[in-house]
């Protein structure tokens, strides 16, 4: 795809026309993935059968497997890779940095311990626990930015600050765990790897509710966020009310994340790599919302598939992601500082 | 040039004075302090030989006295392996555990437990420097990619980044391998619980190899610390100290971590408090470190025993809560390269 143009000073001039097509290409690329998950396991599926099973809903034994079984899961891959990576780009444009993303700030680890802090002192419960996520993450995030806040934000100190409050946070979690009972720590360290072994329906359902809420409130955003891209000034002067919608987009950027935690744990670096990704891809100015949410699917399913299928034994899609992602962060650092030279 | 008032000779040796009372006041807290409290008079009885009862002569012969002796060793190997990453690479922000150089320590030493089946100390000691070695090398290797010194921010960030990469597979090891399961899960955290002679003995040889040579590196730290030209024009050969440098940290933070597993930020806090004591001499500061970084450790180890009873929790994590305000007090003073 070369609909690229150089402009007179070499910048990228952005064609429309090509984020369509990217955009396309990745929706077709995510469902064509989906059809093949739903086919992978101990009883396998060729992609018409799945069609088949799947439609026919006549009750046999394959129809369980894929609708009941399989479905759930790669259903609610996909969706938590798009939170992912849209609450990454939302970060990311926020904080004008590929680094900004809420793993790395120290989010993630936040919505984590305070979802810990209900299982552990209140006991399971999806609501109650999501909403310890949502506060959780919330909190962190304000402590993050009070900390790093100095005669104006830096980058790189709100990353370190981040660093160093996710250590704490890690700390204070592994505390928390070792003085519950086995059973609850149990539980509570097999979610904190970030899997999704043990989604079923029953935990899919609240978390379409919330991202059918949460998806089309981060694509409105899409407007202010173009606009604070160029500056606050220039924000200002057309018209946006800088600090209000800046709230705003926090508020959904760490929701999405605390969906996803509260049902699979913490998943590490979606949010970091997707943005990136589909900014590449692309090649827009921005940071692209849609593509970013549909390359966070796609980087997801493929992750949890790695997981169940290739690797041996149980390994969560959170450690699959953190590999991945960490060895991407490398890279990125690699070629920024490349770039300077 | 004569040195500024706050760093005369007789201010340092007062320093040093009190730092070595601080030690050994933690170290003899550290025999006496655990799930089984035991009087000082009947420790030093006990470590005199002389008859007290079989459970407190056991609990300070056999489990205290080696996790103080760990505890005082790995405290020592990563303070100074702190020092000399931040002089060499002059970020005030590096810490072999930040670094992730005791992350490619665990990795490596995983690995021989998990796909090699090896399970005795010795055996696995060599894989621990192994992995110190080449995480060093790497992350000095995304520092040096750019014209300059690498930007303190940079290096901590591809720190972060390799420790995250490969603590990830190390829990994939673990998560998919029942056996080396229980080896790991004790190693995974950093701790000095249940630590015993046969993981230290062979260690502490290294660590006074690394010692040794820290000392012997301390002028050309100093002449580094000036910057690297100006270092060069004062005859310090830039390439062999820091192939030393690397040497020295590969044995201290390996060490270190093939007795206690990955502990972080005890390289990163004690010299920035030594350089703000003594100077910025990198002799004392290396001097001051080796003092006050057990008690540092020992002391976090006590609270760790301290606060779960009958538990325990892992000495990494009270460094962390002790070590990562210390970092965000760093990253937030005006110059973050100011060394």
């Amino acid at each position: 795809m070369t609909a690229t143009m150089r402009g007179a000073r070499g910048e990228v001039i952005r064609r429309p026309r090509r984020a369509l097509a990217v955009t396309i290409a990745l929706a077709v690329t995510a469902l064509v993935l989906a059809f093949v998950a739903l086919g992978l396991g101990d009883y396998p599926l060729d992609p018409l059968e799945v069609v088949r099973a799947a439609f026919a809903s006549d009750g046999s034994f394959a129809t369980t497997i894929v609708l009941d079984w399989r479905l759930p899961r790669v259903l609610v891959a996909l969706l938590f890779g798009a939170a992912l990576g849209l609450s990454g780009a939302l970060f990311q444009s926020l904080t004008r940095n590929p680094l900004g993303s809420p793993d790395i700030i120290g989010f993630s680890t936040g919505s984590y311990t305070g979802a810990l802090l209900v299982i552990t002192v209140l006991g399971t419960g999806y609501v109650s626990t999501a909403l310890g996520a949502l506060i959780g993450g919330m909190l962190t995030a304000l402590l993050v930015y009070l900390l790093a806040y100095r005669q104006g934000m830096q980058g790189f100190r709100l990353i370190i600050v981040g660093i160093a409050v996710t250590a704490m946070l890690q700390s204070f979690n592994i505390w928390l765990l070792l003085r519950s009972s086995t059973e609850v720590a149990m539980t509570a360290s097999i979610w904190g790897a970030g899997s999704l072994s043990l989604v079923g329906w029953p935990q899919a359902w609240p978390s379409l509710i919330a991202f059918a809420i949460l998806f089309p409130a981060a694509l409105l955003l899409t407007r202010p966020l173009r606009q604070l891209e160029l500056g606050d000034e220039a924000a200002r002067a057309h018209g946006l009310r800088v600090e209000g919608s800046r709230l705003v987009i926090l508020i959904v950027g760490v929701a999405l994340i605390a969906v996803v935690t509260a049902t699979a744990g913490p998943i590490a670096f979606v949010a970091l790599a997707a943005p990136q990704v589909a900014k590449r891809l692309t090649a827009s100015a921005g940071l692209p919302l849609v593509p970013a949410a549909l390359v966070g699917a796609v980087l997801l399913l493929v992750a949890d598939q790695l997981a169940q299928h290739v690797l041996p034994g149980s390994v969560p899609v959170g450690v699959v992601t953190i590999v991945v992602g960490g060895a991407y962060l490398i890279w990125l650092l690699v070629r920024e500082a490349k770039g300077r030279l | 040039m004569a040195a500024p008032a706050r760093y005369r000779p007789s201010r340092r040796a007062l320093a040093l004075f009190l730092a070595l009372v601080a030690l050994l006041l933690t170290v003899a807290a550290s025999l006496a302090i655990g799930s089984r409290e035991i009087p000082l008079h009947t420790v030093w009885d006990a470590l005199r030989g002389l008859p007290v009862t079989s459970g407190d002569a056991a609990a300070v012969l056999d489990l205290r006295v080696p996790r103080t002796v760990i505890g005082l060793t790995a405290g020592i190997a990563l303070g100074v392996s702190g020092a000399i990453i931040q002089a060499v690479t002059r970020n005030p922000l590096a810490d072999p555990g930040i670094l992730g150089v005791n992350a490619g320590s665990a990795f490596f030493v995983s690995l021989a437990v998990g796909l090699l089946g090896v399970t005795s100390p010795q055996g696995y000691l060599w894989f621990a420097f192994l992995g110190a070695f080449v995480a060093t090398v790497i992350v000095s290797l995304i520092g040096a990619v750019g014209r300059g010194a690498a930007s303190p921010a940079r290096l901590t960030l591809a720190g972060v980044a390799l420790g995250a990469v490969l603590t990830g597979i190390v829990s994939a090891v673990r998560l998919s391998d029942p056996k080396s399961f229980e080896i790991l899960q004790v190693w995974e955290s950093g701790s000095l619980q249940d630590r015993g002679w046969d993981v230290a003995a062979p260690v502490i040889p290294f660590i006074a190899a690394g010692l040794l040579l820290a000392a012997l590196l301390g002028p050309s730290l100093n002449a580094m610390a000036l910057g690297d030209d100006l270092a060069a024009s004062l005859g310090t050969r830039l390439v062999r100290t820091r192939l030393l440098a690397i040497v020295a940290v590969t044995l201290l933070a390996g060490g270190a971590t093939a007795m206690a597993g990955p502990i972080a930020f005890v390289g990163l806090m004690i010299p920035h408090i030594a350089r703000w004591i003594v100077g910025p001499d990198q002799r004392w500061i290396i001097a001051l470190t080796v003092l006050l970084a057990p008690v540092l450790l020992l002391a976090s180890d006590i609270v760790a025993r301290v606060v779960l009873r009958p538990g325990e929790l892992p000495v990494g994590v009270v460094t962390a809560i002790v070590g990562a305000p210390v970092l965000i007090v760093l990253v937030r003073r005006r110059r973050v390269s100011g060394l």
